[in-house]
């Protein structure tokens, strides 16, 4: 009896191995990618029409782009995958994820593969602020792909019922308050409509890092190893975005939910709200209104974080991958199908030749709002990320939500948050 | 022949265990060992490798206040389910267990949230949460009420937490009680009238102890589901604001993902364990003495 359960195993052995050996070889090279969808809409069978396209031109370099969830589900596919030795060798992944992607030897550097100097000059055909959360240590370690920015939706028809000019939304801290509140609607102890609403739960450093460089601060430093959360200039954005809902009342105090925030803006609960370019398609399909869309205020510049997926190539795989890889993101970046891909999922077209295409030039003419993501890139940032990034994000986040919720005040939670940051990354510097 | 014979029901009985033993060891016993021994490491980088560092992650455990934190909200979040779901699910089982119109079609009302996905019903109820848009609001606002930021404030949010998830969890409960009303002998309630016992002391003295059996197995279960569920913070609050409605797992999820410190995880892991070892434990203990079976 024991024999037959050895033989049973064996056989099982056998058999894994028969199931796993056609997997070497056969190609010529063969690609494996996760990528992460972070948006609504059918993008994976536009990722599948793109790599499609690759493989007519290169039928020697075969591609699997797999569906791998959202942005954290990515990453930690990617790592296990890493760890269990059948690596991708190339991904999209948080852009923010670089830091943890160095730590843990994952990544390889692109100016390490490219060759030619027409590659090197490729590099520098982005939009120089969606390539600050790809570069540390004076490398270039991710391409944007999928990105995004916040901007400012704001309803015209609650503009007009208020007496305010429809074409002239907010463009300063000070204006957001006094038109918020000639928008706020009262009717007895109720109100009917808020003048502004920015979300406050999912992403709350995301919404923060824009009002801290509207104040002209950036929360960290370029190598990854520094946050500025208790700035003076950082603690005053924080009480800015408090005095909304406490003190000018424009905004419902606490904090305001990320995922039910579009529905309020679609059922006119606000006449303004700030949320992701990713919600540009959705907002235009339901809105019942007429809306405009704004870049968000200055205080004393204007300013936004970038956001979402940026390519890496991983270190363990074969020079003859890596060429392939780079091969395949190029040809993903191209303007052409960079105005493709941003015409058909609302992200940013990711380098400023893209918008002279045709096709990008005409949507842009029938849809204006496409093109505001693309003008307040000149004043946008880095999102917020650096070593240890979960942890520094998570200090961040519950230091705005306690200042919001008013169990702490602005000052001592970024402070708190501040040093609790320094303790985690001062072997880092 | 004989020989054969002597040996063939110890083998046997191996072979019958062994697909358990499998399963068991492989996914419960192998995980918990491994558990322990990740949690006195350190994380390991490419830079810094992973090294023995002995219970230094349960001192770190000691000084998160955000451990603290959650595992007060844990302790309330218990305190608010356990109790109310029981009773509720009593509650409903006697009543749907009496003669009354449409009874099946009660039985399947009070049932239905069990049957949902809790993840589908965090949707749900985020929606009933939301302020002005939300149902709860537009209640409120018929009767004068304004409105307020349910999920937004540190104050209600782990109570509408727990809200949801008696209402999720009764129904469930209701059916095990529902099972045990049914088993009782009738004669029982039929002897209490003849005596002249009202309904509430024939409940107290006479069907809620012959019911102990199942409040224990449902008690247990609570226990568990309180530490258990956490499906719905990912959808309603995640967590926040500021960690107001985070839970035990749920903090463990974002130190092990998005963190990515395996062994700080593994170390709270140890403590959820071992919290719920003594639990049930305790409860098997407690209440092993106060229970009738029959």
């Amino acid at each position: 009896m024991t024999w037959s359960i050895r033989t049973a195993f064996v056989g099982l052995a056998v058999a894994g191995a028969l199931v796993l050996a056609p997997f070497s070889g056969a190609m010529a090279v063969e690609l494996t990618m996760y990528y992460p969808v972070a948006v609504g809409g059918p993008l994976t069978k536009t990722v599948d029409g793109l790599v499609a396209d690759f493989q007519k031109e290169n039928p020697d370099i075969k591609v699997n782009a797999i569906y791998a969830g959202n942005y954290n589900d990515a990453r930690i596919k990617a790592l296990a995958a890493l760890k269990s030795g059948q690596p991708a060798q190339l991904s999209v992944m948080f852009s923010i994820d670089i830091y943890e992607l160095i730590e843990q030897d994952a990544i390889v550097a692109f100016d390490d593969i490219v060759t030619t100097d027409e590659d090197r000059a490729w590099l520098d055909k982005f939009f120089p602020s969606l390539m600050e959360n790809g570069r540390t240590a004076n490398k270039t370690w991710g391409i944007p792909f999928q990105r995004s920015t916040i901007v400012m939706y704001y309803n015209k028809d609650a503009f007009r019922d208020a007496g305010l000019d429809p074409n002239q939304p907010p463009a300063t801290w000070d204006e957001l308050v006094t038109m918020g509140q000639k928008l706020t609607k009262k009717q007895g102890n109720n109100v009917e409509r808020w003048g502004v609403m920015i979300p406050s739960t999912g992403y709350p450093y995301w919404m923060f890092g824009a009002l801290t460089m509207q104040n002209d601060q950036v929360l960290m430093n370029g190598d990854g190893n520094k946050t500025n959360f208790d700035a003076p200039a950082t603690v005053e954005a924080l009480s800015y975005w408090l005095d909304l809902g406490q003190k000018h009342s424009v905004m419902p105090s606490g904090t305001i939910e990320w995922g039910t925030l579009r529905q309020n803006f679609l059922e006119q609960k606000t006449a303004m709200m700030w949320h992701s370019t990713g919600n540009l398609t959705a907002v235009k399909k339901n809105a019942k209104f007429d809306f405009g869309v704004a870049m968000l205020p200055a205080k004393k510049r204007r300013g936004t974080p970038t956001g979402g997926g940026n390519f890496y190539i991983f270190k363990d795989s074969t020079d003859e991958e890596k060429q392939a890889a780079l091969k395949l993101i190029k040809f993903l970046t191209q303007p052409e199908r960079t105005a493709e891909w941003s015409i058909k999922t609302g992200y940013i077209g990711t380098r400023p030749d893209a918008y002279e295409t045709p096709a990008l030039l005409s949507y842009v003419k029938e849809f204006p709002p496409a093109a505001v993501a693309r003008d307040q890139l000149e004043f946008a940032t880095a999102e917020l990320s650096t070593y240890q990034t979960g942890r520094v994000r998570k200090l961040l986040d519950d230091a705005i939500q306690a200042a919001l919720t008013g169990s702490k005040s602005p000052k001592d939670a970024l402070s708190g948050a501040q040093s609790e940051a320094d303790r985690l990354l001062r072997s880092y510097r | 022949m004989r020989r054969v014979r002597s040996i063939t029901p110890h083998v046997y009985g191996w072979l019958l265990l062994t697909p358990a033993a499998i399963l068991l060891i492989a996914f419960t016993h192998y995980p918990t060992v491994a558990t322990l021994v990740q949690s006195v490491f350190s994380k390991g980088t490419a830079i810094r490798p992973s090294a023995f560092v002995g219970l230094n992650n349960y001192r770190l455990l000691l000084e998160d206040t955000v451990f603290w934190k959650v595992l007060w909200n844990n302790v309330l979040f218990g305190i608010g389910t356990i109790p109310t779901s029981i009773a509720l699910a009593i509650l409903m089982a006697v009543w749907v267990n009496g003669k009354l119109p449409a009874r099946a079609l009660t039985r399947l009302a009070f049932f239905t949230p069990t049957i949902l996905p809790m993840v589908a019903v965090a949707n749900i109820w985020l929606f009933f949460y939301t302020p002005e848009i939300g149902l709860l609001d537009q209640i409120g606002r018929v009767f004068g009420f304004a409105s307020h930021n349910w999920l937004g404030d540190p104050d209600t949010v782990l109570w509408c937490i727990v809200v949801m998830t008696v209402w999720k969890e009764a129904g469930f409960f209701m059916i095990f009680y529902l099972a045990a009303l049914q088993s009782l002998p009738p004669e029982l309630e039929e002897a209490g009238r003849l005596e002249g016992a009202s309904r509430w002391y024939y409940f107290r003295r006479v069907a809620f102890p012959l019911l102990m059996p199942t409040t224990l197995f449902v008690s247990i279960n609570a226990v568990i589901n309180s530490f258990k569920l956490v499906d719905q913070l990912f959808i309603l609050t995640k967590g926040g604001p500021d960690n107001a409605s985070s839970l035990l797992l749920y903090y463990i999820y974002e130190v092990a993902f998005s963190f990515l410190d395996v062994p700080y995880a593994a170390t709270l892991t140890m403590v959820l364990l071992s919290a719920l070892a003594i639990i049930a434990v305790g409860q098997f203990v407690f209440m092993d003495k106060r229970i009738h079976y029959r």
